[in-house]
């Protein structure tokens, strides 16, 4: 069998091990546009910071490639999917031929169209090592950083810059920080504690307009700024699967065993759609657990194993500056809040199912309401007292527990 | 594989294999010196103790480990069976504690996460097991 895979992150990675545990001896070659060995995005931030040094941002060891007998074929971009004839054209015109194919293509960030942006010299966005080694290069202590964003990427990029300048203004078109993974009472909590670290935000406001060190805003202000990093979004890298004909919606279209509607071509990752079974609707989950997990899906079945993704919810665990928060589900039903100076914890429950929980603070054990989700553990199977109180194993019934920490198949 | 099991009915709740899980992680020769001064080794195995009823959990070293395929550094490698984890390459971000269905991956004033590897680098069985008093916790080969 032979295998091809477009990508080089956690869903291509997961994909070679997921092939691997199936078929020992099949080719396998991995195609890049970015000249790295495999390197982990979400660390980028923490290598600017200089948390992680050089060697520690790859996400496998530098032996991976051989110890998996992969062949890697980096810089070159992959340009076209020949369905009928089985190949992948890269820009050079070669072409490489397939029995399977992964498309592990990723994300790319949204830059929307902004007056004047052109006259600025020093812009970036933040996604990929390039990005961060670009940033580093022209981070002076004096230089005002300027970040359009206060989303994940947008956040940790200004923790990424702070050890060198804390003169940071984030400005979000939204009235709040961090939208997509916190209630309004979370996005309050987490402004402030990055407010009494120096961070500067600017809501409810967009640009108008640049000139090479300035943005004017919409409300009227004027920003002064060196280097602007450009964090407002990202988008699923569809273009290759879309023009050859395979089914596309915002995402790549897959079904539970990460195949696209060609029977010899899978996708994974964050050009895909997945199903978020805590609402039952199709969306983009560009996380890097969900990457891994369908690469390793797709990997199993393109060998000829039998895994479906499956579970898949939004799910996210970041920090800035100490503050840990861990956030799962979706946030429409009846709501259990606790809230002291050390912790801020939501419970949503839905169709008598906890459909997803904020934590900010006290994040201990958060793993056990996410399995909780994931598994659509019925609320009435648990004591919901303790569900709320803290998440503990003590919750679930004598014979969960007997075969999840015993080890007794209760079934039998 | 042998894994560490657990009989609830068993268990005292005495909390000896925490200390016997912070001693063997300590690094020190001297139980006295692993607990004297400020800085304490957080066990990686939690006692739960309810009205009627106590029990250990640490980590079950899951056949699919979601900690493992969702770190984003790749810092969680499954050896021979045993979760483990590579210090040098955690950034502290929690998405294992996100992950772990038994709320097995201890954080505390460190950056870095810390979980049970089954004392895989000492011999014989792992420390909990050893100092439990009433074998509540066992290391054994179960289906």
């Amino acid at each position: 069998m032979n295998y091809l895979i477009i990508g080089n992150s956690s869903a291509a990675i997961g994909c070679v091990e997921g092939i691997r545990k199936i078929d020992t001896t099949g080719q396998i070659t991995i195609l890049s546009d970015e000249p790295y060995h495999t390197y982990s995005r979400p660390l980028i931030s923490y290598w600017l910071e200089g948390k992680v040094a050089d060697e520690k941002i790859y996400y496998r060891p530098e032996d991976f490639y051989t110890k998996n007998n992969c062949n890697v074929i980096l810089g070159k971009k992959a340009v076209k999917i020949d369905k009928s004839a089985r190949e992948v054209i890269l820009e050079d015109g070669s072409a490489i031929s397939y029995d399977k194919l992964l498309i592990a293509a990723g994300s790319r960030p949204f830059v929307p169209p902004m007056d004047g942006l052109q006259l600025v010299t020093q812009k970036y966005t933040f996604m990929k090592y390039d990005d961060a080694k670009a940033v580093k290069e022209v981070l002076k202590p004096e230089s005002k950083v300027l970040i359009i964003g206060a989303g994940l990427i947008g956040l940790k990029a200004a923790e990424g810059v702070y050890k060198v300048t804390k003169n940071i203004t984030v400005v979000d078109l939204a009235d709040r920080i961090l939208p997509s993974i916190l209630d309004s009472e979370g996005s309050s909590i987490v402004q402030k504690h990055l407010e009494t670290k120096g961070v500067r935000f600017t809501l409810n406001d967009r640009v108008k307009s640049f000139t090479e060190n300035t943005a004017v805003l919409e409300g009227g202000s004027v920003l002064d700024f060196d280097i602007l990093i450009i964090a407002v979004g990202v988008r699923p890298n569809t273009e290759i699967a879309g023009e050859c004909g395979i089914e596309v919606s915002r995402g790549i279209i897959i079904d539970d065993t990460c195949r696209t509607s060609d029977e010899n071509i899978y996708a994974a990752g964050d050009c895909t759609e997945s199903l978020d079974i805590t609402t039952g609707t199709q969306k983009i989950l560009a996380l890097l657990p969900n990457a891994y997990i369908q690469g390793e899906a797709a990997g199993i079945n393109m060998a000829g194993g039998s895994k479906n993704y499956g579970n898949a919810i939004p799910m996210n665990a970041i920090g800035f500056f100490g503050l840990h928060m861990i956030t799962a589900g979706t946030y429409e039903g009846e709501t259990h809040v606790i809230k002291t100076d050390d912790e801020y914890k939501k419970l949503i429950f839905k169709d008598g199912l906890l459909k997803g929980y904020i934590m900010i603070g006290e994040v201990s054990r958060a793993g056990i309401y996410t399995s909780i989700i994931r598994e659509q553990i019925p609320a009435s199977s648990v004591d919901m007292e303790m569900l709320v109180s803290r998440p503990q194993m003590m919750m679930f019934g004598k014979s969960r527990r007997l075969e999840k920490l015993g080890g007794v198949n209760v079934g039998n | 594989m042998k894994r560490v099991y657990v009989n609830e009915d068993w268990c005292l709740g005495c909390h000896l294999c925490e200390y016997y899980c912070s001693f063997a992680n300590s690094g020190k020769s001297d139980m006295v010196k692993a607990f004297n001064g400020d800085k304490k080794t957080t066990p990686r195995i939690v006692i739960e103790e309810g009205d009627d009823i106590n029990f250990a959990v640490q980590c079950r070293h899951c056949e699919e480990p979601l900690c493992a395929k969702g770190c984003i550094a790749g810092a969680l490698t499954v050896t021979n069976g045993i979760v483990t984890i590579d210090s040098s390459r955690c950034v502290g971000c929690y998405t294992c504690v996100l992950s772990c269905p038994y709320g097995c991956i201890v954080t505390d004033h460190e950056k870095v996460v810390k979980k049970c590897d089954l004392c895989a680098s000492k011999s014989g069985e792992p420390a909990c097991v050893k100092g439990c008093p009433n074998a509540a916790i066992v290391f054994e080969e179960r289906g």
